[in-house]
């Protein structure tokens, strides 16, 4: 296969999987039952039980079940999502909200592990290729490093001798 | 007897300090102290005599209702069950306190026992650990005594133990973790030990071996055993809330496991010293910040023990162990070079540089998502919550490319692999993989979880499939090397299939033991996968009612209430059916302690293999009908069963290898005769 027919069908791979990672990203189901489950998962009880809100089990809780009414009432008038955020946040202070936002200093939150893989990764490939740049091991006298096309021929006689 | 206790946890401390100063001076001096350094070696196993004393006289005390004891007065009761007073011991502060020293001092004991591997090496160990020690006897004599008497008059009951520690599990999973924090303190004393006399070669590595692996086992039971009793006590319906605490308990896993996989680098190849140093010493630090985040009330958390100024004692000691290790570290690091270069990256070396990233990478993201509230109230005046849909979004797709590296990593071989036997070896295995992903997509949905799964319509079942195919793949690597080199038997020894892999295993227990650990990994990683299919509903329930949840149907059969000494409970008697059949009949419980003046839920759970229908008495609406949630959790037996392997495959590790088969060289007489087997 020439290399301009491997590049397009990379390119092509790399296509579908966007794609495939817009329709997931995008997708996302309508119905109010399904929206009060998700967005009450996303959310916090305030009693200081540290439980997500549709999952506050705390004995004679005194915010679980005003906080969902709400959310119940929110979801059947229609209100977006964001809505409903903002308006908990407002009443409730930013606590409510499981998880950090997309938005100002919050999106650190995200970044920062991100940017650790990244640099992670980075720093691998670069150890790696200073490894293998580094000279190798001196031999005993009498000894003859073996490499190339001799020591693949060792690795296929050892992987044929041991049947792996 | 609380001045019988008292004096044992002084004269502990001062054992332990003749330990960490005797030994230090024989060790500068060299030649001619070894009495000084048996002295305090003696010393040191005296100070585990003197804090089990202390341990006992506190849990006697706990039998004997002495309250005029604080710490027996808030953490027991007269009608408490007799385990439960055992479990006081770690109920509170200053137990487990006393508890951990008690553990640290139990590690040190053997350890000083089996000094004569390597007696020199021991005597550092011994320095570093006695040092650890002091730091948490200077606690429990000074700032968290559990001796200490109560004032006014002497009560006639106990406050009791927290109600939600009251259940079997609690008896065993404090212990359980704990042995597992503590026990990481045995290989850091032994890294930095080598670290400061420059140890030659790699020996230390492989007398800790067995420390770590056990260690590690035991802080992956206590992990487990915690998400366990939450599931099974706190009646939210889940395993794992991502809260601070359960964040500490998890941080030295990642990174204890890093260093499991790392150390394998410098005991075959000379290579990672460096990263193994700071792995060790990583793993026992964040084992004290986990105690650190507990107890200094610096971080919220439901799991957390009264604020108290020992979180300043904490902070101090995590920065003089720091410091300490920078110290050595730079001054001998030119030690710890690497003797072997890289000579390809697709190696099993590059394999576990990966991991360790991935590891390491997991346990920043736990660390910062456990932090991130406190920087931010720093840096923008306000707090912000970190739940589990930050972990979900963050961690999941760094535990899925860990999950391709397990996959990938047991095909690769020292050194260099060919391409073309990676894909040889890889290829089968991603069919399976693939092909059990798409049957799960195609089958239909009431078949119940995880059948019927289409990733296309939510992000967690795109999770989740990724995850049982991934899961697929590393179980079906993992086979096909026990099928390759069973194979190999036997052809070599006309075995059976069965009986060559027994054999195969038992020549390298610490490689196949590993496998069986993985294979345990990703049955827990399948486990966490049936949380997208959850659901769960709420109702009141009178006599007669009935709530349809997934295939079963719940009938209230009755309500009741039930009264001890030490509980008042009330009971919802519930009939489940699945279709027009009825399969079991199920009791949720709410309790109300009397001696704490609390209550909590104890859930129901009928667990299978698909799901677990988990039932909570929520609450009794006006009317005095009970409120019953129902939880359908897909898959929790996995994690269980998983965790099961997990052990198995660490304990099969543990075992030592089978002597390889000798090989007598034939007599030259025979060299020349005739084959006569046919062969």
């Amino acid at each position: 296969m020439t290399n301009s027919k491997l590049k397009t069908k990379h390119r092509r791979a790399a296509q579908i999987i966007l794609l495939c990672a817009a329709i997931f990203a995008l997708v996302g189901a309508g119905d109010p039952a399904t929206r009060f489950n998700e967005i009450g998962h996303q959310m916090m009880c305030i009693c200081g039980c540290n439980q997500i809100l549709l999952e506050c089990n705390h004995v004679g809780c005194p915010a679980s079940d005003g906080m969902r009414n709400e959310l119940q009432a929110a979801v059947t008038r229609g209100d977006s999502d964001s809505l409903v955020e903002q308006s908990f946040v407002q009443k409730y202070g930013p606590t409510v909200l499981a998880a950090p936002t997309a938005k100002g200093f919050d999106r650190v939150a995200y970044i920062i592990p991100f940017a650790a893989l990244f640099f992670g990764f980075g720093l691998m490939v670069l150890v790696i290729r200073a490894w293998k740049n580094r000279p190798a091991p001196a031999l005993a006298d009498g000894l003859h490093p073996v490499h190339g096309a001799e020591l693949d021929q060792f690795r296929d006689q050892a992987r044929k001798e041991t049947d792996l | 007897m609380a001045v019988l206790g008292s004096f044992a946890l002084m004269l502990a401390l001062a054992l332990s300090a003749y330990t960490f100063i005797a030994g230090i001076l024989a060790l500068v001096e060299g030649e001619g102290s070894e009495r000084i350094g048996e002295t305090a070696r003696r010393a040191g196993i005296a100070t585990f005599g003197a804090v089990l004393l202390a341990s006992v006289v506190l849990v006697v005390c706990a039998f004997q209702n002495n309250f005029s004891i604080a710490y027996i007065f808030h953490h027991s009761n007269r009608d408490l069950p007799g385990p439960y007073k055992f479990a006081v011991l770690w109920s509170g502060q200053e137990g487990s306190l006393l508890f951990w020293s008690l553990l640290l001092a139990a590690y040190g004991f053997v350890l000083r026992l089996r000094y004569k591997t390597d007696p020199r090496l021991f005597a550092y160990a011994s320095v570093v650990l006695a040092g650890v020690q002091i730091f948490f006897l200077l606690l429990l004599n000074f700032a968290a005594n559990p001796f200490g008497i109560l004032e006014g008059p002497l009560r006639p009951d106990g406050s009791g133990l927290n109600p939600l520690l009251q259940y079997p599990e609690m008896v065993i999973h404090p212990p359980m973790l704990y042995l597992g924090y503590v026990g990481f303190t045995v290989p850091f004393a032994f890294a930095l030990g080598a670290l400061i006399m420059k140890y030659p070669g790699e020996k230390w590595i492989h007398i800790t071996r067995r420390w770590t692996m056990v260690t590690w086992a035991f802080l992956t039971c206590g992990v487990f055993l915690g998400a366990h009793w939450a599931y099974s006590v706190l009646g939210w319906g889940g395993y794992w809330g991502w809260d601070p605490v359960e964040n500490a308990s998890l941080m030295p896993w990642l990174t204890g496991t890093a260093f499991l996989h790392s150390v394998m680098m410098q005991e075959k190849r000379g290579m990672l010293k460096m990263w193994n140093m700071w792995l060790v010493f990583a793993t026992f630090w964040l084992a004290i910040l986990g105690t650190f985040l507990t107890r200094s009330g610096i971080i919220s958390s439901v799991h957390a023990f009264a604020q108290s100024s020992i979180g300043d004692w904490f902070a101090w000691f995590l920065c003089i162990t720091l410091a300490v290790f920078l110290f050595f570290f730079f001054k001998n690091k030119s030690h710890l070079k690497s003797e072997h270069k890289l000579e390809s990256l697709v190696s099993r070396e590059s394999s576990f540089l990966f991991n360790n990233l991935l590891f390491v990478l997991l346990c920043f993201t736990v660390l910062w998502g456990t932090w991130f509230p406190k920087i931010s109230e720093l840096v923008q005046g306000n707090k912000v919550t970190v739940g589990a849909p930050f972990y979900n979004r963050v961690a999941i797709p760094v535990a899925l490319l860990l999950l391709i590296l397990t996959a990938l990593g047991p095909l690769l071989a020292w050194r260099k692999t060919s391409l073309e036997s990676l894909k040889r070896n890889f290829m089968w295995p991603t069919i399976g993989a693939i092909a059990v992903a798409i049957f799960l997509m195609i089958t239909p949905q009431r078949w119940g979880s995880p059948f019927g799964l289409k990733p296309w319509q939510d992000i967690s079942y795109f999770y989740s499939l990724m995850a049982i195919a991934l899961s697929v793949l590393v179980t079906l690597t993992v086979a096909s090397e026990f099928y390759r080199g069973g194979r190999v038997i036997s052809r070599h020894t006309g075995q059976g299939m069965f009986a060559s892999m027994v054999q195969l295993t038992h020549r390298n227990t610490r490689r196949y033991g590993g496998y069986i650990v993985h294979f345990g990994v990703v049955v827990v990683i399948i486990g966490f996968a049936g949380a997208a299919f959850n659901v769960d509903k709420e109702q009141a329930m009178a006599n007669g009612d009935k709530m349809d949840i997934g295939p079963y149907t719940l009938i209230c059969r009755s309500y009741t209430q039930d009264d001890s000494p030490n509980k008042a409970s009330e009971w919802a008697i519930l009939d489940v059916y699945r279709g027009d059949k009825k399969i079991d009949t199920m009791t949720p419980v709410r309790e109300f302690y009397k001696a704490s003046q609390q209550a909590s839920t104890k859930p129901d759970i009928r667990s299978g293999l698909n799901e677990d229908l988990y039932l909570v008495f929520e609450g009794q609406n006006e009317k005095g009908e009970p409120i019953i949630k129902a939880h359908l959790n897909a898959l929790v037996m996995w994690i269980w069963m998983g965790v099961w392997i997990m052990l198995i495959g660490t304990v099969l590790a543990l075992i030592p290898n089978a002597p390889a088969p000798v090989r007598v060289p034939a007599p030259a007489r025979l060299e020349t005769a005739p084959a006569v087997t046919g062969d």
